[in-house]
């Protein structure tokens, strides 16, 4: 068995069973991540660059100590101190880096579909960690371990994506996601924050009350809203958001079941989720974040280069 | 018999039938894969009487079933006594890692390895190559005390590293043309050892 596909662009190129194989592989590798030593030699010969033409510290550390714990060998780069800075194309760049000799490219870029025109043009395996608006497929990949871990599987679960789905490349893999392994998917947040069609593009519920949408899933997916993708005003404050779409402890409680609570990190304390709420063990939210690190071990595993 | 049953069919032999015949030759049958499994699980307790400074670790994907049955036989000979088995995968240890996929399989060792005298089982020793990996592996979980090794099948004068095994079930002379399969009930329906001819 292998993967369909020879570069992690997005979820939506993966079918159900190269979901499978990754979520199974990572398994695996969280088992890795318990032991004395914390590493396995697979990728010895592989090199990785990361590249980041955005701001990240989560993504970015996790791919980091992946790569490390594989034994590849890794080269970072930011924009901001590159000569990306001095006016050089997004090609040139990739093309100048693999000229010395690198295998696999990690990429996050604030323009949607940066890592698609990259894979046209290179031939090194791509691993996308954020395209703009698009998708964030091992952050889909790692919230999918996660729910699975602690409920048991993704067939049947409802899960409710709540907040800026708009601007949010986490939800639209997380839909891609669920669908294709066949949980039940929601949306919930403004209407100036939800795109009008989404329901029949994606095959996903839309509700803009958040207390029906509570009562309705076993997951909730708390979202960050993306200011700095926004450039007009589509509400009023963030305190009016805090009390239509903010999950506080007191509204959990009046709930009839214990629902698990994730956010994709960073998060806003007292805006989308509250700090009694971020910190319950109701959230695996910590979890997901060690989850990520065995996630993006098996993609990188699954598409280092092999010979035949 | 035979014969009757491929004109009926219409065609000139019933191949699969055939196949077996010519190219399937057994080497150990059910009944005797007991008394080896027994006979090995004997051997292990005899070298390492006190159970509690060992360990026992089966090979994924396939060593595993004859670990389940040694370590059986095992707590047979002594019941109760805590016996430590564990189970080892070696995928992300290969050598032929770039050559080819493998899907990984689980580890589980719930104790810790650290000075004990570890006994690793797998179904059969070829090239020496898995075992190779197995030990880089296990290092990865402390430092044993001794390492050694139990197969069912040893391939003599195939190996392609300088390991030799410690507890044998059967040795066999074979050509790199053959192949050895071990057919377990748990996964095979069946329980034999046969030699492959291509």
């Amino acid at each position: 068995m292998q993967l369909s596909t020879r570069h992690l662009l997005g979820i939506k190129d993966l079918s159900a069973n190269d979901i499978s194989l990754i979520l199974q592989t990572a398994e695996q590798f969280k088992e890795v991540l318990q032991r004395p030593v914390k590493k396995v030699p697979s990728l010895r010969d592989i090199v990785v660059v990361n590249l980041f033409f955005e701001n990240s510290t989560r993504t970015r550390i996790s791919f980091e100590l992946a790569e490390k714990r594989l034994s590849a060998d890794t080269v970072n780069f930011t924009a901001s101190s590159s000569s990306v800075a001095k006016g050089e194309t997004l090609l040139d760049t990739v093309n100048n880096i693999l000229s010395m000799k690198v295998d696999m490219v990690v990429m996050r870029h604030s323009a949607s579909g940066a890592p698609h025109f990259l894979a046209q043009h290179i031939p090194a395996a791509i691993i996308n960690a954020g395209d703009g608006i698009n998708e964030h497929p091992t952050q889909g990949l790692l919230d999918a371990f996660s729910i699975k871990e602690k409920t048991g599987g993704l067939e049947g679960r409802k899960v409710a994506i709540i907040g800026d789905i708009m601007h949010s490349r986490v939800a639209q893999s997380n839909i891609y996601l669920l669908k294709k392994m066949g949980a039940e998917v929601a949306v919930c947040g403004p209407p100036t924050l939800i795109p009008k069609y989404i329901r029949e593009a994606l095959g996903v519920e839309v509700s803009y009350n958040l207390r029906e949408t509570l009562e309705w899933c076993d997951v909730a997916n708390v979202l960050r809203i993306q200011l700095e993708r926004q450039n007009q005003v589509l509400f009023s404050s963030l305190r009016e958001y805090n009390l239509a779409y903010g999950i506080s402890r007191k509204m959990l409680d009046s709930l009839h079941k214990e629902i698990v609570i994730m956010h994709p990190g960073p998060i806003n304390r007292g805006v989308e989720l509250d700090s009694d709420v971020a910190d319950s063990k109701q959230s695996i939210i910590l979890q997901q974040v060690e989850n990520g690190v065995a996630v993006r071990m098996a993609v990188l595993y699954l598409l280092s280069e092999r010979s035949n | 018999m035979f014969f009757r049953n491929t004109l009926v069919d219409g065609f000139p032999y019933n191949s699969l039938i055939l196949h077996k015949l010519l190219f399937l030759k057994s080497i150990l049958t059910e009944s005797q894969l007991a008394i080896t499994i027994k006979r090995l699980a004997h051997q292990i307790l005899e070298n390492n009487s006190e159970l509690a400074n060992t360990v026992l670790i089966g090979l994924q994907p396939r060593g595993i079933y004859l670990s389940d049955q040694v370590v059986e036989a095992i707590r047979k000979e002594f019941p109760g006594t805590n016996v430590q088995y564990g189970k080892l995968d070696i995928t992300f240890y290969r050598d032929d890692i770039r050559k080819e996929l493998h899907i990984a399989n689980q580890t589980d060792i719930p104790f810790s390895i650290e000075g004990k005298r570890v006994v690793l089982i797998d179904d059969v020793l070829y090239t020496g190559r898995t075992i190779r990996a197995a030990l880089d592996a296990l290092l990865d979980f402390g430092r044993p005390e001794k390492v050694e090794l139990c197969v069912l099948i040893d391939r003599r004068f195939s190996r392609q590293f300088p390991i030799q095994p410690d507890y044998v079930g059967k040795a066999i002379d074979s050509i790199v043309s053959q192949r050895v399969k071990v057919y377990w009930k748990k996964k095979d329906d069946r329980e034999e050892v046969a030699l492959l001819d291509y």
